[in-house]
């Protein structure tokens, strides 16, 4: 064949292009830390997806998301009544105590499970849209921070309807026995720094395991098999002070748990009980370790999320 | 950064590699591996087999650059505009993309079927970096361009592939992208709306830098490209200028029937420009 002279434009020259950077710059920590400045940056479009995702569940029904704190409102009621009445407690004390331990539970187990799915219920758009890994981590996290809102309104009516058995010093146990919880007061405000610091777990369970289950399909499954487990084994149903004995080395138990010190630093201001410093510190260091692990994974995965999706 | 030197916009690729691990291929059984021993190398050493789809490219885009991909199905065409647009970064060797990147790739993902065009829009903007304010801003164009009317506050799942093709063309050339990437399936929209988004087109890459466009039209290629990539098994296997690279692909000049008018309307008489403006 001979050559067709060419009449169209050359291709650019490749004499004047940059130096290749030395080492390949996929896996550095700025790349990680880039990914999490321009996630977070991307305000508009995670939270217009994390609102998204909420009117979709709910689309064509009657209520929308209204749904949600019924849901809430019966599960925290029937629950509530069920078991004060099993464990022997004050109803007007315990129902805010369910009502609230659930909200948070809530909170954390869809950060938890859905966190899981973050990337992989997101491969379409990760394929076709190159957006920082973050976004689909915070879309996760508002998600579920929209949901809990919803769902104040039950604490809100639970605590209106209930307010004076907890506005004033008080005991779970029917009998009087039991930790002396000092009620609500100006410790309600602490709620705030509570939920930042239940959020901030929250997203980097959701990034640090996302990217894991990404690649190891069971992970998730492993987490759905014992989540069960986990609710009963965090005190929201019930509390130590309606263990009859060994309350002392249940409460040592306990405190290994930390989903009960997340579930703990948000609910106890909420109903007027008191917080030990031992949540704080489980919470803040749980915060500051998790995202140390995030970043590190992220600075070697981030990449091959889209590989692996 | 590269909004305050609109010059800056470019890719650069450096032996760049592209490996897929396939985790639910199962190699083989253990008792395969073990019995296996006659045949010799059956897979590689890697527990997970690895499909090779992009080997050793090396890429230099710059401002003004029309790319046009050619190969055949399965070349590696696609994956390399998923690593130009930044969604797959080289597991070998490195890129450097900068510039702001609105990809058009397979029509029906990356769109919410249950959502209404308009939201998609906005959510398509939201992803290539506007905000709400200006998507809102640009919807009437947007609503013009694509034709499709009151059709936007449908669900996208009650179009048809070209419907979505008009509306995502609308949504890249509503906002001014510097590095617009295009894959094949933009073929699907009727010959009029063609004509409309070509000019469209035309007018985008003159204005903002950079089109890499994947297709196995050679009308449309050679409408808005200057340059081709010639794709053969995840390799380069010619890069050129457009006639050069779509000749060999085809094995013929594929201008060579065409008349001096329609030559002329392709703006593909006279002499060889450089990108840059230069004359050769």
């Amino acid at each position: 064949m001979t050559p067709v002279p060419s009449f169209l434009v050359h291709p650019s020259s490749t004499i004047d292009r940059p130096v290749e950077p030395l080492a390949p710059s996929t896996r550095s920590w700025s790349r990680a830390f880039a990914d999490l400045r321009v996630g977070f940056a991307n305000r508009q479009l995670w939270a217009h997806l994390g609102w998204q995702d909420i009117k979709q569940r709910y689309r064509r029904s009657v209520l929308g998301p209204l749904w949600i704190t019924i849901g809430m409102g019966v599960t925290a009621l029937g629950t509530g009544l069920l078991y004060a009445l099993i464990l022997n407690v004050d109803v007007p004390t315990f129902l805010p105590f369910v009502t609230v331990g659930f909200i948070v539970w809530n909170f954390l187990s869809g950060c938890l499970t859905e966190g899981l799915q973050t990337f992989i219920t997101n491969e379409g758009l990760i394929k076709h849209l190159p957006a920082p890994l973050s976004v689909y981590v915070l879309r996760t996290v508002w998600r579920q921070t929209l949901l809990l809102a919803h769902n104040l309104i039950v604490y809100v009516l639970v605590a209106a309807v209930f307010f004076t058995s907890i506005s004033h010093e008080y005991t779970m146990s029917a009998d009087g026995s039991g930790t002396h919880q000092p009620g609500l007061g100006w410790t309600f405000f602490l709620v705030v720094p509570g939920f930042l610091l239940v959020a901030v777990n929250g997203g980097w369970v959701a990034m640090l395991l996302g990217i894991i289950s990404t690649r190891y399909r069971d992970i998730p499954q492993v987490i759905n098999a014992i989540i069960q487990l986990l609710f009963y084994a965090t005190p929201i149903v019930w509390t130590t002070d309606t263990l009859t004995k060994q309350k002392d080395l249940a409460q040592s138990v306990l405190n290994w748990n930390p989903l009960y010190h997340l579930i703990q630093v948000m609910r106890a201001p909420l109903i007027g009980q008191s917080v030990d410093a031992l949540s704080w510190i489980v919470c803040v260091g749980m915060a500051v370790v998790g995202w140390g692990l995030a970043l590190v994974i992220m600075k070697n995965y981030r990449a091959r999320v889209s590989y692996w999706v | 950064m590269s909004e305050a030197f609109p010059n800056m916009v470019s890719i650069e690729v450096w032996n760049a590699s592209v490996d897929f691990p396939i985790f639910d291929a199962k190699t083989r059984s253990l008792k395969k591996a073990v019995l296996g021993k006659a045949g010799g190398r059956i897979g590689t050493e890697n527990r997970v087999p690895i499909i090779e789809a992009l080997r050793d490219i090396n890429l230099s885009l710059k401002h003004g650059d029309r790319v046009g991909l050619v190969g055949h199905n399965g070349a590696g065409k696609s994956t390399l505009l998923r690593m130009l647009a930044g969604i797959y970064e080289p597991t070998r060797g490195s890129a450097q993309i900068n510039g702001r990147v609105a990809p058009v790739f397979d029509l029906g993902v990356g769109m919410d079927p249950e959502l209404s065009g308009y939201e998609n829009i906005i959510i398509r903007g939201l992803f290539l970096g506007m905000t709400r304010k200006q998507m809102d801003k640009r919807m009437d164009d947007i609503a013009d361009f694509s034709e499709l009317g009151n059709y936007l506050s449908m669900p996208i799942r009650t179009y048809s592939t070209g419907m979505r093709v008009r509306l995502a063309l609308g949504v890249v050339t509503s906002i001014d992208p510097e590095i617009l990437i295009l894959d094949e399936g933009i073929g699907a929209v009727d010959a009029a709306f063609m004509e409309k988004a070509r000019t469209r087109l035309n007018d985008l890459v003159k204005r903002s830098g950079l089109l890499v466009f994947a297709s196995h039209s050679d009308e449309f290629l050679m409408e808005l490209c200057n340059s081709a990539i010639w794709m053969d098994h995840g390799q380069m296997k010619m890069r050129g200028g457009l006639r050069e690279v779509l000749t060999a692909y085809k094995g013929r000049d594929p201008f060579e029937h065409m008349s001096q008018e329609q030559l002329e309307r392709l703006g593909l008489t006279g002499d060889p420009v450089l990108p840059n403006g230069d004359s050769a």
